[in-house]
């Protein structure tokens, strides 16, 4: 038991230190990832529900082939090809190769993955308010832009925040599969702590812990973010 | 377009042809855009891992359909059992549920893999036991990280659905004089899993879309022996885009055969 504590010690002899950091670097990719989702989403809602027929099959076809494919095969190709793309590209205009840190590219595969879902709970949520009110808010004289801020974003939140908070839990899990391409996050630190100390079980529970941690966290604020969103309505659906 | 959107703007535009011209010039251009990029990249490894790329497949659906059978038969009790099951047992399958979903499944993976498995060569009872030689293998950490995966998100959809049976049937089943289990056998499950089926579809593609993993613990599937051409081919994107292009033909079947069974189980549940 002092040993074991003593390995997850976060000073010199433990790899507490290296785990905490591992869960910084998730938790910053996942962050992103998410953002960067939510605006390509929006986007993609928007086009979706407002676009001309050409924007609709290209957004269609973007979101079947990314909910298609494992999100661990997207990173591969995103993660490598992509780079590799971007200094082709970079050779081709004659400038010197970049060096894409891990962060970015990180933060961009997971945000084209969860852009594409997020795609699909927008619309849904916008395609779910009652018609009545973007009448009511016809009626009210409101032009486009003050209706989507005033009545649309605000009425589309009940049915948005279950997808959403879902797509938030689902990006904190799959930072994980970036261990697979070589980023430092919680999973890979982990298991260098665990072949280097050779207690393996050790340190796989404590990284559960932490991302078990992170999901109970995130269930707590999500919570507290739903009353408020819901605040004076008719829980959509009924309680759960 | 300078009006806010007539309610009508949000019903879903009706499933059109796929002949319009619209898409006739899109499809055109994929078209092309596929030939190019086929003609300048190299194909030529194909042949050589055609009968392995086969046998990936065949391991990767094989891994898919047992750990999905086996899964949704834990699914059941875990879902019944927070419905109806005494307090204790339904705290327990709602906290294993909890932990399951909130942990990365490659970490759950390499648990079990690198850390169970360092912990049963530790047993010489364990070693020596004829249990041994498949505990050795990846296959049955695999199968299990997975399964217990299914199990836990399925679980958590069959309670939905068995809560959402309306109360009025499983009275209707006991007026008729059913006892519990028949009741259960003949209503209630055929009814939630009625329910529960467009959710199950896309737990499965998830499910689908997880089988990867398991070559990270040298579990040969489809994806295991694209990895192998990428090494020795050294090539960046043929690989991946025919991996990429397998799994989406993979997916379709499989939401495909699930739509036929929709179809398919009202007839025999309700």
């Amino acid at each position: 038991m002092d040993a074991t504590l003593q390995l997850l010690s976060i000073g010199s002899p433990g790899w507490g230190g290296v785990l905490l950091a591992g869960l910084a670097a998730s938790m910053q990719v996942a962050f992103g990832g998410f953002l960067l989702g939510l605006v390509i989403g929006t986007g993609g809602a928007a086009g979706k529900l407002w676009g001309g027929p050409v924007l609709r099959d290209l957004l269609e076809v973007y979101t079947t082939v990314v909910r298609g494919v494992p999100e661990l095969v997207l990173i591969l190709i995103l993660y490598y090809a992509g780079t590799d793309a971007v200094n082709q590209l970079m050779a081709l205009l004659g400038l010197p190769s970049v060096d894409i840190s891990g962060l970015a590219a990180g933060i961009f595969v997971i945000g084209v993955v969860q852009g594409a879902y997020s795609t699909e709970v927008l619309r849904g949520a916008i395609q779910s308010i009652p018609p009545g009110q973007i009448e009511a808010a016809r009626a009210y004289g409101m032009s486009p832009l003050l209706a989507l801020r005033r009545v649309t974003l605000p009425a589309m939140l009940p049915f948005a925040l279950p997808g959403l908070s879902n797509l938030w839990l689902i990006a904190t899990k799959d930072t994980a599969l970036l261990a697979v391409v070589g980023f430092a996050e919680l999973t890979l630190v982990t298991r260098q702590a665990a072949g280097t100390t050779k207690a393996y079980m050790t340190f796989f529970l404590a990284a559960g812990a932490l991302y078990l941690a992170v999901t109970l966290i995130s269930n707590l604020v999500i919570g507290m973010i739903e009353k408020r969103a819901l605040r004076g309505m008719a829980r959509p659906g009924g309680a759960t | 377009m300078s009006e806010v959107q007539a309610p009508a703007a949000y019903v879903a535009p009706k499933a059109r042809s796929l002949f319009e011209p619209h898409r006739i010039v899109l499809m055109l251009i994929f078209a092309g855009l596929i030939f190019c990029v086929a003609w300048f990249m190299r194909w030529d490894w194909l042949p050589r891992y055609q009968s392995r790329l086969l046998y990936g497949v065949g391991q990767t659906l094989l891994m898919l359909f047992s750990t999905a059978i086996v899964g949704f038969l834990f699914a059941v009790p875990l879902g019944l059992v927070q419905v109806t099951g005494p307090k204790p047992l339904a705290l327990l399958a709602r906290g294993f549920c909890t932990l399951i979903r909130g942990t990365p499944l490659l970490l759950q993976l390499w648990l079990l893999y690198y850390g169970l498995g360092s912990l049963f060569a530790q047993f010489p009872e364990i070693r020596s036991s004829f249990l041994w030689p498949y505990l050795r293998q990846a296959w049955p950490y695999g199968f299990t990280a997975l399964m217990i995966s299914f199990a836990a998100y399925e679980g958590e959809v069959m309670r939905g659905a068995f809560a959402g049976v309306p109360k009025g049937e499983l009275e209707a089943g006991r007026a008729f004089g059913m006892g519990r289990f028949t009741l259960f056998r003949r209503i209630w499950l055929p009814r939630a899993i009625h329910r529960a089926l467009p959710t199950l579809t896309g737990e499965t593609v998830l499910q689908l879309k997880s089988t990867p993993l398991v070559a990270t613990v040298t579990v040969v599937d489809v994806y295991a022996i694209i990895s192998r051409v990428r090494q020795e081919t050294f090539l960046t994107y043929e690989p991946l885009l025919l991996l990429a292009l397998i799994y989406l033909c993979l997916t379709g079947m499989l939401v495909y055969a699930f739509r036929l069974l929709e179809k398919r189980i009202p007839t025999r549940g309700a």
